[in-house]
């Protein structure tokens, strides 16, 4: 009887196996060229140069592509004018070689990232797999990176330190509809080493008693951090021809920051343009040992005053307007386009203070008024598809 | 033991649900569609010559590129009695006319914007392609493109057309 | 025993047709979920440099639909 059953099992099993769809329809990404200007300025930063991307399949399951990256950077920020430093100009260079190979409905990508500035270097490796299933409906995706940086202090050739992260990612998009398709990402990050800043100070009353003014110290930081993430995406085709995408993103770590980010895009072709529009809304709380006046000097294990660990909203909204050039290929180009975008974000501090505005208006220490400010972002860029 | 039935009969059951995937040696479905230029072609018409019927549409990439292959092996073989039905599977086939100012094909493009003739041969996948002998029964079936698969298709025409 | 069987080889069974649910949606329905405009990331080099802008001013990081690269910034 039992031997009966496993054959019966064995022959079911088999037959449903036979029956499972052998179609192949993975695709690999599009073999493209993009070269993007890009343009950051807020703060009283700057930060432009250009990004060079180019994309090519080298065999029916392998594409490879390359990224050149550069950052120009011009920086009289609000912690360089906070410490009465001198703006400072920077260059940092990113480059990433990576390739995904196909095979049947599974995807396999690998990637390897160097950037380098003069005081900071940081090489990574990312690896992600992609499998189809369920007729295609289904998309299930990994992925592992890891990174090693080493950071240096300009000014001080015996600072040497280095920071380690590894992150994981679990990734599921599923077709719901003909016109509506949903996608939920979880990545938890872990950092090892030297986290802080070697530049970034914190502020104490000084003397304690009076607080007539701030003095400042080294900012210490844990040399451990986690964090997870968790978000929710969806796009919904419009019949008019539009799409609607959303995103919702939740955010800690073990530094006690707990974040959120939603955010709405509307994408809207007219004759040869593509309009989108988008929206963003983030908010977060302050890193444990994060404040921005500390009681006295080393008044805690870990102090910080980092103004990405404190408790702040941004707001922001951008557009982008793409033109369709080369409708029916040029040279070697199939079809390609012309972009411009503006994005406008506004970061509105609730417990990080303008201390050089504070200055200026003989504030006491810790009631400076609290920062804020915008920041505009440029894109042009060309693309080409071959 | 009644358990054991129950869960037989259950799989049974469920796998029965499917349906039948494209059998190669089941007659073809018959085709019975206007094709772009407004002539109404049939495949059971066709008997006797070796059709190959390809299911496309201008939004699938894989499907642009077997096209200029299609097209060379219609210019090929049709002398031998050979010919293709190209199958486009879009509800809106403005895309697909427009795709095909752009790039020229000789052989018939029907058009079945109900999806009539995508169901009859279970597409489960973009392209797809069956390959029918003279007598009507389909003997090859392809699922997807990949660049090579037009070297299968040749040899397989080849065979069907000395028969 | 003979229970906890039968459910493993129905479970796996079913797992494998699908739990007798076909896609609901064909490839060939897919032509307005293959449109471009329906990625909100088409354009990657710059749907990866807005999230690097934001991912630099900000504490939150990952599970962002642009995959990653290395960054080394102060």
């Amino acid at each position: 009887m039992t031997r009966l059953f496993v054959a019966r099992t064995f022959i079911l099993l088999a037959l449903g196996a036979a029956q499972l769809p052998a179609a192949n329809a993975g695709v690999l990404p599009e073999e493209r060229t993009d070269l993007l200007y890009h343009r950051y300025s807020g703060d009283e930063v700057t930060v432009s140069g250009p990004s060079l991307l180019v994309r090519k399949q080298t065999s029916t399951n392998t594409s490879v592509f390359f990224n050149y990256y550069i950052d120009n950077i011009s920086s009289a920020s609000i912690d360089v004018r906070t410490s009465g430093a001198s703006r400072y100009i920077e260059e940092r260079t990113e480059q990433t070689l990576g390739v995904d190979y196909l095979h049947g409905k599974t995807t396999m990508g690998f990637a390897y990232t160097d950037s380098a500035e003069n005081d900071y270097e940081a090489t990574s490796y990312h690896f992600n797999l992609s499998q189809d299933f369920f007729g295609d409906l289904t998309t299930l995706s990994m992925g592992y990176s890891k990174g090693s940086d080493t950071i240096r202090q300009t000014g001080n050739p015996t600072y040497l330190q280095f920071a380690d992260k590894q992150s994981y990612r679990l990734g599921l998009s599923q077709i719901i509809t003909r016109n509506f398709t949903m996608g939920v990402g979880y990545e938890t990050i872990t950092d090892e080493g030297s986290l802080r800043n070697p530049y970034r100070v914190y502020s104490y009353c000084n003397p304690e008693s009076t607080c007539a003014a701030r003095g400042f110290a080294a900012e210490i930081y844990p040399n451990t951090r986690t964090s997870n993430a968790l978000s929710v995406r969806g796009s919904y085709f419009l019949p008019y021809r539009a799409a609607l995408h959303g995103e919702y993103k939740v955010f800690n770590d073990s530094w006690d920051i707990s974040a959120t980010t939603m955010s709405l895009g509307y994408t809207q072709p007219i004759s040869d343009f593509i309009i989108d529009l988008r929206y963003r809304l983030y908010s977060q709380t302050k890193a444990e040992f994060y404040n921005d006046l500390f009681n006295r000097v080393d008044e805690f294990n870990f102090l910080g005053r980092d103004k990405e660990l404190s408790t702040f909203d941004s707001v922001s909204f951008g557009t982008t307007i793409s033109y369709e050039i080369a409708k029916s290929g040029w040279w070697i180009f199939e079809k390609g386009s012309l972009n411009l975008s503006w994005d406008h974000i506004e970061f509105t501090y609730k417990d990080f203070r303008d201390v050089p505005a504070g200055r200026l208006l003989g504030s006491a220490p810790g009631t400076e008024p609290l920062f804020a400010f915008g920041a505009d972002v440029i894109q042009l860029f060309v693309s080409l598809w071959y | 033991m009644n358990i054991i039935r129950i869960a037989t009969f259950g799989i049974l059951l469920f796998t029965g649900l499917h349906a039948s995937a494209l059998e190669v040696g089941q007659a073809a479905p018959d085709i019975a569609l206007s094709s772009i230029d407004g002539k109404n072609i049939r495949l059971k018409e066709l008997r006797g010559q070796v059709v190959l019927v390809n299911f496309w549409a201008s939004w699938c990439g894989p499907c642009r590129q077997e096209m200029p292959l299609l097209e060379d092996m219609y210019k090929k073989y049709s002398k031998l009695g050979f010919t293709i039905l190209g199958v486009n599977v879009e509800q809106d086939n403005s895309k697909a006319k427009a795709y095909l100012r752009d790039v020229t094909v000789t052989f018939p493009i029907l058009l079945d914007p109900q999806n009539i003739a995508s169901k009859l041969y279970n597409v489960e996948a973009m392209p797809t392609t069956a390959i029918v002998d003279r007598n009507g029964k389909i003997r090859y079936v392809h699922l997807g493109y990949k660049a090579g698969y037009e070297e299968t298709y040749k040899k397989q025409i080849k065979e069907l057309v000395k028969e | 025993m003979k229970a906890m069987l039968a459910i493993i080889v129905c479970v796996l069974t079913l797992g494998m047709t699908g739990c007798g649910i076909q896609p609901w949606v064909k490839p060939y329905e897919r032509q307005n979920l293959a449109d471009p405009i329906m990625n909100p990331n088409r354009d990657g080099v710059s749907a990866s440099y807005i999230h690097h802008v934001h991912e630099t001013r900000e504490s939150s990081r990952g599970a962002g639909s642009v995959s990653g690269g290395g960054c080394g910034c102060n």
